[in-house]
């Protein structure tokens, strides 16, 4: 005859609070098998504390919105099996997204991070076509050739804002345009139909941009999507110092 | 703003907090060290004293110290400029297991020699 | 602004790889000077009258003030938070004086 078995639990401690401050509160959820950190989230908010703030969409890792510090680590929650982050009697710490002013609990506001992506000239400006007309014809770009590839490397971001919460130099300069932006100017610059390369190199320069990256690859290591912001702005370096050596820079 | 240590532990972070500390303990260094041989304008026997003077197992250390910071930083430099200049994204961890053993081998042979 | 940020890193990028060859060379140096001790009878053997080791060690200090101290301002922004022009002359001056500082020592050991 099989022992009923009380069910362990997890103890978690989450930051509550708003832009003015806060504090680690402490719940109890059951231990599951499989739970992963989103899982135990929904459950503190359903069962303890119905006002608790977080966001949250596809869960399955295809939206990018989940983001939070789990143990002091930038992850996606939906993605984050409790096990791989806490062992069994281990405390889970959660935190809003570090880097990003907080709106409630573990809901930071993105739209820093997303302002960045326009002033690094994220958007594609096609090359024949500046008053943003379709062009005539498609453009050819073989698969295999190394701006394609380059392009390619970087293409799947989707925003999360991962390696912006992990990025040390956004914390020490507000104004530094972080991984993601950078990444996303780099599939540009390398993509042979757009137009304004000169115009977005200059937009990632200087100490707001790839010239402060000290290379720590924090965004490298985090990125839920093992892509390479770091090599990304090693990239964009290497373009703007040949570009000004050999006098192709406006 | 404090900085998680958690996050930080992988070794390409590790490789940037020592290449940051060396690069500043050097530059901090080199006025000194331009200083001591500046004494040579003052002749031999300045020079002389001054090394007398340095010549005790204290300033041996720190010389130690230098010339491995020295070996250091130019190895975490080399996979900088590897990474920025040539592109290289693979094998950063070997690249910075490497910067580890030339500083360790400079520091060893520092050692072999002195005295 | 943002240009002489840029010109900031490619100087200490281009110092760099020159300092690259320069402090390989002057580990070997230091290793092959310390076997039996440090005298300054030794040194000046080697560097007296030498216009070469001279020229070497004019382009070595110059190149180490100016990168420590491009480096010294990236430490100093980001974690003292000193920024803006102002600060970025001063350390392109501290540069510029620590090298000649390294100069007026390669002199000594020149001529002495």
């Amino acid at each position: 005859m099989e022992t009923l078995k009380a069910p362990e639990t997890l103890k978690v401690r989450v930051w509550r609070g708003d832009a003015a401050g806060g504090e680690f509160a402490e719940y109890a959820v059951p231990a599951r098998e499989n739970q992963t950190v989103l899982d135990v989230v929904t459950e503190i908010q359903r069962e303890i504390e119905p006002t608790l703030a977080y966001r949250f969409a596809c869960r399955v890792g295809m939206c990018g919105s989940c983001a939070m510090e789990v143990n002091g680590r930038a992850r996606w929650t939906c993605r984050t099996h409790v096990r791989r982050v806490a062992r069994p009697g281990e405390v889970l710490e959660l935190r809003p997204l570090a880097n990003l002013p907080v709106i409630r609990d573990l809901a930071t506001d993105m739209a820093p991070f997303f302002d960045k992506w326009a002033r690094a000239r994220g958007q594609f400006q096609p090359k024949d076509a500046g008053d943003g007309a379709v062009p005539d014809d498609f453009a050819v770009v073989p698969p295999e050739s190394k701006a394609r590839r380059e392009a390619d490397a970087g293409i799947e971001c989707i925003g999360c804002g991962v390696c912006y919460a992990s990025c040390d130099i956004v914390a020490w300069n507000p104004d530094y345009l972080g991984p993601a932006a950078m990444n996303r100017a780099w599939t540009l610059v390398n993509d042979v139909r757009d137009g304004a390369r000169g115009a977005r190199l200059e937009a990632v320069s200087g100490d707001a941009g790839c010239h402060s990256c000290h290379s720590t690859q924090s965004c490298t290591q985090h990125c839920p999507k093992n892509l390479d912001p770091s090599s990304a702005i090693a990239g964009l370096k290497r373009s703007l110092f040949w570009d000004s050596l050999l006098g192709r820079r406006g | 703003m404090s900085l998680d240590p958690r996050g930080r532990s992988h070794p390409t972070y590790i490789a940037f907090i020592l290449h940051r500390v060396s690069g500043l303990l050097l530059a901090l260094f080199l006025p000194l060290h331009f200083w001591a041989l500046g004494q040579a304008i003052h002749g031999e026997a300045a020079l002389e004293g001054f090394l007398r003077w340095a010549d005790n197992p204290l300033l041996k250390a720190a010389e130690w110290a230098l010339v491995v910071l020295l070996a250091l930083h130019l190895a975490g430099g080399l996979r900088v400029m590897a990474l920025e200049f040539l592109g290289w994204r693979a094998r950063q961890k070997d690249m910075v297991a490497a910067s580890l053993g030339l500083a360790f081998a400079a520091g060893v042979l520092f050692l072999l020699n002195v005295g | 602004m943002s240009r002489g940020a840029v010109h900031l890193w490619a100087a200490q990028r281009v110092t760099a790889l020159f300092l690259g060859v320069a402090v390989a060379v002057h580990l070997v140096t230091i290793i092959i000077a310390v076997r039996g001790g440090l005298s300054a009878a030794e040194i000046l053997g080697r560097t007296q009258g030498a216009t070469a080791w001279f020229l070497f060690y004019c382009a070595f200090a110059l190149a180490a003030g100016l990168h420590a101290a491009i480096g010294l301002r990236t430490i100093a922004a980001e974690w003292l938070g000193w920024r803006g022009r102002g600060f970025d002359l001063a350390w392109l001056g501290i540069g510029l004086l620590t090298g000649l500082f390294g100069v007026r020592a390669a002199w000594g050991l020149y001529v002495a």
